[in-house]
């Protein structure tokens, strides 16, 4: 049985039972609708039970699953642990260097392995470009969601580029294989420096022109400010991460509180929600981290690029990669959030247990929490501000 | 209609099948090439080319896709209403080409010389909101059915603001046949409604301000009449798939979108009858005549449509509240001050 929650007072009709002659509860208006797994904004194949009374939600029960691949089973069953890097590509098909980039911490960790600094400074810049892809891709398909088609072009449009640069050094445009234990596949080619040094440039001024045209539109502002509200202890106790805890104005950032690879070294700030449009925690505020971390992102990018030193970009390590037997929970900020992985060794080649926190997954956990009361238009929206992947939801 | 009483029966039937015939070559020739602009317009404002291998530039691509969907299968699916599933897409077509009817293409050419036109294409046309809310109903589809719901909320909503816009023309001008509302702006572009009409200069200039506004309370709200971004809830893709012909396929579908095209030259059509001279030359006497006169008042229609296609490709979309909110407690009241201004400013 669903409870009926207590409504916003924004919505002037307030849907409720109907009492029938004989003294019965009726709840006349209700309606079950599946939204998914096949919609067009569910972002994958996610499936949304949602229960109305016209158009506004009493339920949200997020059913997921139709992606599931055994990605944790897979990685024991590998031969070796490099093996399991280009399964963890295809979690978060959006990031995958981010993806790479926890799981080649968590083993570099239990072999306790120093690496040359190059290697560090190319990983930064590697998993920077990567966010701003993904974040390209959730602010683009974000303006789908509410209804303007224009930004997801501009957004993949610039997209392209960053994955020229990809292709450029490793050759894969979308699942690359590129962090391996103890370094990367390939040095970056020559011209590759000057290449993402002229992607900054460019970029810059797309940010705003971007901004212009979706950010800070009247009817998207409308459509986007005091929607699908999240707030600090909510956040805090879903264990939400990434862009949606900062979107409600905390300051959690693993980059700068659980600093890894080189980023203690450059200068930069995490960008919080401070509810400009609306309330802290809005629709609104998690778009417009995700806009300015683009932006902290292309400082990164050039700051590292910057201090790039020479060197090898691959440390020594054994040819048959064993680990002492032991645990390791490694995480990454990836644009979705806190990505940790959990590596069980019991000192063989492959590893025993490799368990991934998934920031999509436990981000989508909120949903139902933060769209109870609101209309279907705004639940496609908070869906689309969660930015979930199916691919790292469902593993 | 005159001319018709001595020619008998069948001739009179003749020359009717035949005249109605005229607007329906139109609509279709209108769709096709709306169609092709509509997906330029839409690719050259996103950065891209689109069709380009059909024919020069892709011109013959929206005849291919009408080739298409006439071989497609035609799908009804079980659970639906059969009869009122085929049925509403007729229904629909058949509101907007009605309306048609008293649209004044040229000096010459009208298909009813009716002197209530504008009372007549606003009572046809809503014949549309029927046939939608049909079409949803019959679907069977829970998507659908929000969809036809929105559809028919909005489209009456909408409606008042349209009515009352077009009021302040038949204020202006003193009609409802559009053929004379288009005679009465014949001097050219100064004496068009949208500039106050052919008035003595101090009532011009004090009309001006509130012809402008109206007008642009007009468009706006033929926006959401024609279901065109901002307003493009009932077939909201990101929210309801498809709105009310989600269940649609094959030809029944291209109706639904034959029918929307038409519509959006339609609402374009009386507002440039009313407010941008119709079918008058915007130069007076100069380049006037009946087969220039099709020609501006095409031209014209075709400006507010490209605009239309404009602003689908840039605006997100509003949500059901405030689509409400913006047709009762903005467009209505504003219009009301335009008419009472108005009204006092001819009265003067």
């Amino acid at each position: 049985m669903i409870e009926t929650k207590s409504l916003p007072t924004q919505y002037a009709s307030q849907p409720g039972p109907v009492q029938t002659s004989s003294g019965k509860t009726l709840r006349t208006d209700e309606m079950i609708i599946n939204m998914g797994p096949q919609h067009p904004s569910t972002h994958g194949v996610l499936r949304l039970e949602i229960v109305v009374e016209g158009e506004i939600i009493i339920d949200v029960i997020p059913h997921i699953g139709y992606l599931h691949r055994c990605f944790e089973k897979h990685a024991e069953h590998m031969t070796n642990y490099q093996q399991v890097i280009p399964y963890c590509d295809r979690l978060d098909y959006c990031a995958a260097i981010n993806d790479e980039h926890s799981y080649v911490l968590a083993v570099e960790r239990m072999l306790k392995i120093e690496l040359p600094e190059r290697v560090e400074y190319i990983r930064v810049v590697m998993a920077e470009l990567q966010r701003i892809a993904s974040h390209l891709i959730a602010v683009g398909t974000f303006g789908i969601d509410a209804g303007a088609f224009t930004p997801f072009l501009y957004a993949f449009h610039d997209r392209e580029l960053i994955l020229d640069l990809f292709e450029m050094t490793c050759g894969a445009r979308l699942l690359y294989n590129y962090f391996w234990i103890g370094g990367l596949s390939h040095d970056i080619p020559p011209q590759f420096v000057d290449k993402a040094k002229q992607f900054c440039t460019y970029f810059r001024p797309r940010i705003k022109e971007f901004n212009d045209l979706l950010t800070y539109n009247e009817i998207f502002v409308k459509r986007t400010a005091n929607v699908g509200v999240l707030p600090k202890d909510v956040a805090l106790n879903y264990a939400s991460s990434g862009p949606m805890l900062r979107g409600s104005g905390i300051n959690w950032d693993l980059r700068r509180d659980d600093p890894y690879s080189v980023y203690h070294k450059l200068q930069w700030e995490p960008q919080i929600g401070k509810g400009e449009m609306g309330t802290v925690g809005d629709v609104w505020d998690r778009h417009i981290v995700r806009m300015r971390e683009m932006e902290v992102s292309l400082s990164i990018i050039e700051q590292a690029l910057a201090a790039l030193p020479e060197g090898n970009v691959q440390a020594a390590i054994p040819k048959r990669i064993r680990p002492d037997a032991g645990e390791v929970y490694a995480r990454t900020e990836t644009p979705r959030g806190e990505l940790g992985f959990y590596v069980i060794s019991d000192g063989s080649g492959t590893p025993f247990r490799v368990k991934a926190r998934a920031p999509a997954f436990v981000n989508l956990s909120v949903l139902p929490a933060i769209s109870r009361g609101c209309m279907i238009a705004d639940l496609v929206l908070i869906a689309g501000s969660v930015d979930i992947v199916l691919g790292q939801v469902d593993r | 209609m005159d001319a018709f009483q001595n020619l008998g029966f069948w001739r009179t039937l003749l020359v009717t099948v035949v005249l109605s015939a005229l607007p329906l070559v139109f609509i279709l020739l209108y769709a096709l090439v709306t169609i092709y602009l509509e997906m330029k317009v839409a690719a050259h404002v996103q950065d891209r080319l689109a069709y380009m291998r059909t024919g020069w530039h892709g011109v013959l691509q929206p005849i291919a896709d009408f080739i298409k969907l006439l071989q497609k299968e035609d799908i009804i699916s079980v659970a639906a209403d059969r009869k009122l599933f085929i049925l509403a897409p007729y229904i629909v077509f058949m509101g907007t080409y009605g309306a048609y009817a008293a649209i004044p293409f040229s000096s010459i050419f009208i298909g009813a010389q009716i002197d209530l036109g504008a009372f007549f294409i606003v009572a046809i046309s809503s014949l549309v909101v029927v046939g939608i809310l049909m079409a949803g109903w019959a679907s069977n589809n829970k998507w659908s059915i929000f969809g036809a719901v929105r559809s028919v909320a909005q489209m009456v909503s909408y409606e008042i603001p349209t009515v009352l816009a077009i009021l302040v023309g038949v204020m202006i001008t003193g009609s409802l046949n559009l053929q004379e509302v288009t005679k009465f702006q014949a001097g050219g572009i100064q004496d068009w409604v949208i500039f106050g009409g052919p008035l003595p200069l101090l009532q011009k200039l004090l009309i001006t301000p509130f012809t402008v506004i109206t007008f642009l309370i007009l468009f706006v709200a033929s926006l959401a009449e024609v279901n065109r971004t901002p307003f493009d809830l009932p077939e909201a893709e990101s929210e309801l798939v498809q709105g009310f012909f989600t269940e649609y396929s094959g030809m029944r579908w291209a109706l639904f979108y034959v029918a929307e095209y038409a519509n959006m030259f339609l609402v374009s059509a009386v507002a440039v009858a009313y407010f941008l001279g119709g079918w008058g030359s915007p130069f007076g006497e100069t380049l006037s005549g009946p087969v220039l006169g099709f020609f501006w008042f095409v031209l014209k229609g075709m400006v507010l449509v490209f605009l239309q296609i404009w602003l689908r490709w840039t605006l997100p979309r509003l949500r059901v509240d405030q689509l409400m909110y913006t047709a009762w407690k903005v467009l209505v009241p504003f219009l009301f001050v335009c008419i009472v201004a108005i009204g006092l400013i001819l009265v003067l």
